[in-house]
């Protein structure tokens, strides 16, 4: 046996042995199984470095991962949601809401901001899918809408990250009109030429893929991620048939023609800046190398090869 | 067919057309008894439909024998010419449309179109469109704007086909696509939501200069049979999750959502489809009238203005 079989037979353990014998250093890739360094999976973006999987992305890496080092200000955050239907499931919505408030520190699930990249003044929206599963109700279309106001004042090409299950229930058909106020917004940047550019990350679906998401100047989408109208449970139960390998992935609706290209995050920031270079006609910037501080990897306490048992 | 909670009034109904059927072949003075009764059903009705939950209304605007939009269409215009096709890949039957006159101006409408009947039910896919039916909506739309012509468009869908063949011919995109289409459009628009106004399939027509709504319409974000899937993992609860959703054409019009109510006749107006379908076509000529005064990029400014302000938060003071 080769040692570094060996290895993989034995990978360090998650969540063996005491929890200050083996703090979070290790994470297990959902989709290949291989043990990742933590610290390594953040310098990687997140990105799977055995099998390409994309991890979920904190909204706060991912703007790190795009501009153009400390040139990020927030602009969104100076609204909060109320509860205008007073609804109550199995709890309370503004109990919902204080949850995802303090999970994340937010407001919403949207973080806009000016930035550059690559030198181009450029726009951010960000969407959090921790907050409510990125849900979109008043305050998140607000702020989208905002964002495209100010983008076309300022004279910004703007970036869509989106991550959303869609639409919010809990705010009824305020969340609904969202759709439609947003899209109203883009009209001004589209007649000064400004470029809109949105990247479907997972998941992208409902209500949020059926508008803003979807009517890029240019759409890009993260492997393997879900998009799509439907959710895949309600698609099972309305046509009673297994849903084939792959449906509703960035890979299908790019071969169904539905997105400009599947891209690696890795490579957004530097794909991103030119697209909007070319697109402004302006001459190609130099984009710089992305450097994400982190200590090398160390092994876990209690020696290579793990705890046993 | 009766609704559960109509029920009681049905059987009052009949029982007053017993006695009146009674009264004619015996020959037996009946008026009084009779009088009574109909003043009984009188309260029965206003009773029941000043009360009505909201769920019992989810059940009005899906009744069977509640107006369609060809319904509409046949009985408020004139000269109806529908048209067919997406030209890009099929007749997606869920939304009808085309040329008509509405008291002799032309128009384009569009309508979403349920059947009346299991058969018809089938064939039109139960309302719920495929991206060929929002496509050929945005065909007429085009139309519609080319050629300077109103659009009126009336909404009754559960909500767009949830299927397998709809998602991989891009479901997301094609809303989306109508929604933008809606916000640039050059002509009056004019949205009535006549059943059903089921989510982002509702929307993807509904985006107009006014936003109309009959009194037992709904219009949300989702079905309560899916919100109740979701919140209780249970569809059965979608009593609760349409109380919980302030669906109905009240509520809507709290929130500004929509810009008028339009009464339906006592019992709804599957009990008196004439007065409903009048009612609807006087509001529609008062704001065509409106708008008819504005001109194209007052009508674009117009129709952004009333979707800019919707949405309910509040300003965090520093
Ligand atoms: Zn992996």
């Amino acid at each position: 046996m080769t040692l570094e079989r060996f290895f993989r037979r034995r990978p360090p353990q998650q969540k063996e042995g005491t929890s200050d014998d083996l703090p979070d250093l290790w994470g297990k890739c959902p989709k290949c199984n291989a043990q990742v360094y933590n610290k390594e999976l953040e310098q990687n973006l997140r990105v799977c470095p055995t099998c390409g999987y994309h991890h979920r992305m904190p909204v706060k890496k991912r703007l790190e991962g795009l501009v153009d080092a400390g040139t990020f200000e927030q602009t969104s955050g100076k609204i909060r949601a109320t509860d205008p239907l007073e609804f109550v499931d199995t709890e309370p919505y503004t109990a919902r809401l204080e949850r995802s408030r303090k999970k994340t520190g937010r407001e919403g699930a949207v973080v806009a901001g000016r930035a550059t990249m690559g030198g181009l003044k450029v726009m951010l929206c960000v969407m959090d899918f921790e907050f409510n599963g990125g849900s979109m109700g008043s305050v998140e279309g607000e702020e989208i809408t905002r964002s495209m106001e100010l983008a076309a004042s300022e004279h910004r090409a703007l970036i869509l990250v989106a991550a959303s299950g869609g639409a919010r229930m809990q705010e009824g058909a305020l969340s609904l009109m969202q759709m439609a106020k947003t899209t109203f917004a883009l009209e001004e940047l589209a007649s000064l030429r400004l470029p809109y550019i949105t990247v479907l990350t997972d998941p992208t679906t409902g209500g949020v893929a059926a508008s803003f998401a979807a009517i890029g100047d240019v759409v890009i989408a993260e492997p393997d991620a879900l998009i799509g109208f439907a959710g895949q449970r309600v698609i099972q139960q309305t046509v009673r048939q297994n849903l084939p390998e792959g449906f509703q992935r960035s890979e299908f609706y790019e071969k169904k023609g539905f997105i400009d290209a599947v891209i690696d995050r890795r490579e957004h920031r530097e794909h991103l800046t030119q697209l909007i270079a070319m697109l402004t006609n302006q001459p190609r910037p130099e984009v710089t190398a992305l450097v994400i501080q982190a200590d090398p990897p160390k092994p876990p306490r209690g020696g290579l090869f793990g705890r046993r048992g | 067919m009766a609704l559960e909670f109509e029920k009681p009034i049905t059987d009052l109904e009949t029982r007053i057309a017993e006695l009146k059927t009674y009264g004619v072949t015996s020959a037996v003075d009946m008026t009084e008894e009779i009088a009574l009764l109909e003043k009984r059903l009188e309260r029965l009705r206003l009773e029941t439909f000043s009360t009505l939950t909201r769920w019992q209304r989810v059940q009005l605007a899906r009744a069977a024998g509640r107006p369609t939009a060809l319904d509409y269409i046949a009985n408020i215009f004139t000269d109806y010419q529908e048209l067919h096709g997406d030209r890009a890949y099929g007749e997606d039957a869920a939304i009808v449309g085309g040329l008509a006159r509405l008291e002799g101006r032309a128009v384009i409408v569009i309508g979403q179109q349920k059947g009346r009947d299991t058969k018809e039910n089938i064939a039109r896919n139960f309302g719920m469109a495929h991206p060929e039916g929002f496509r050929k909506a945005m065909r007429l739309m085009d139309m519609a704007d080319k050629f300077g012509l109103p659009l009126i468009t009336l909404v009754d869908t559960p909500g767009a086909y949830p299927g397998i063949a709809a998602e991989e011919r891009g479901q997301a995109w094609l809303i989306a696509q109508s929604i933008q289409k809606m916000t640039r459009l050059r002509v009056p628009v004019i949205c009535t939501v006549i059943g059903e106004g089921g989510s982002g399939g509702a929307l993807a027509v509904a985006v107009g200069n006014r936003v109309l709504i009959l009194e037992n319409a709904v219009y949300s974000t989702i079905s309560p049979e899916s919100c109740a899937a979701i919140i209780w993992r249970d569809a059965k609860e979608a009593e609760k999750a349409a109380e919980a959703m302030k669906l109905t054409a009240r509520d809507l019009e709290k929130f500004n959502i929509v810009d008028q109510v339009i009464t339906e006749p006592k019992g709804g107006a599957h009990n008196d489809p004439e007065a409903a379908m009048q009612n609807l076509k006087t509001a529609l000529l008062e704001h065509l009238a409106q708008l008819e005064g504005l001109d194209e990029s007052a009508l674009i400014r117009d129709r952004a203005a009333r979707f800019r302000k919707l949405g309910v938060f509040e300003e965090i003071s520093a």
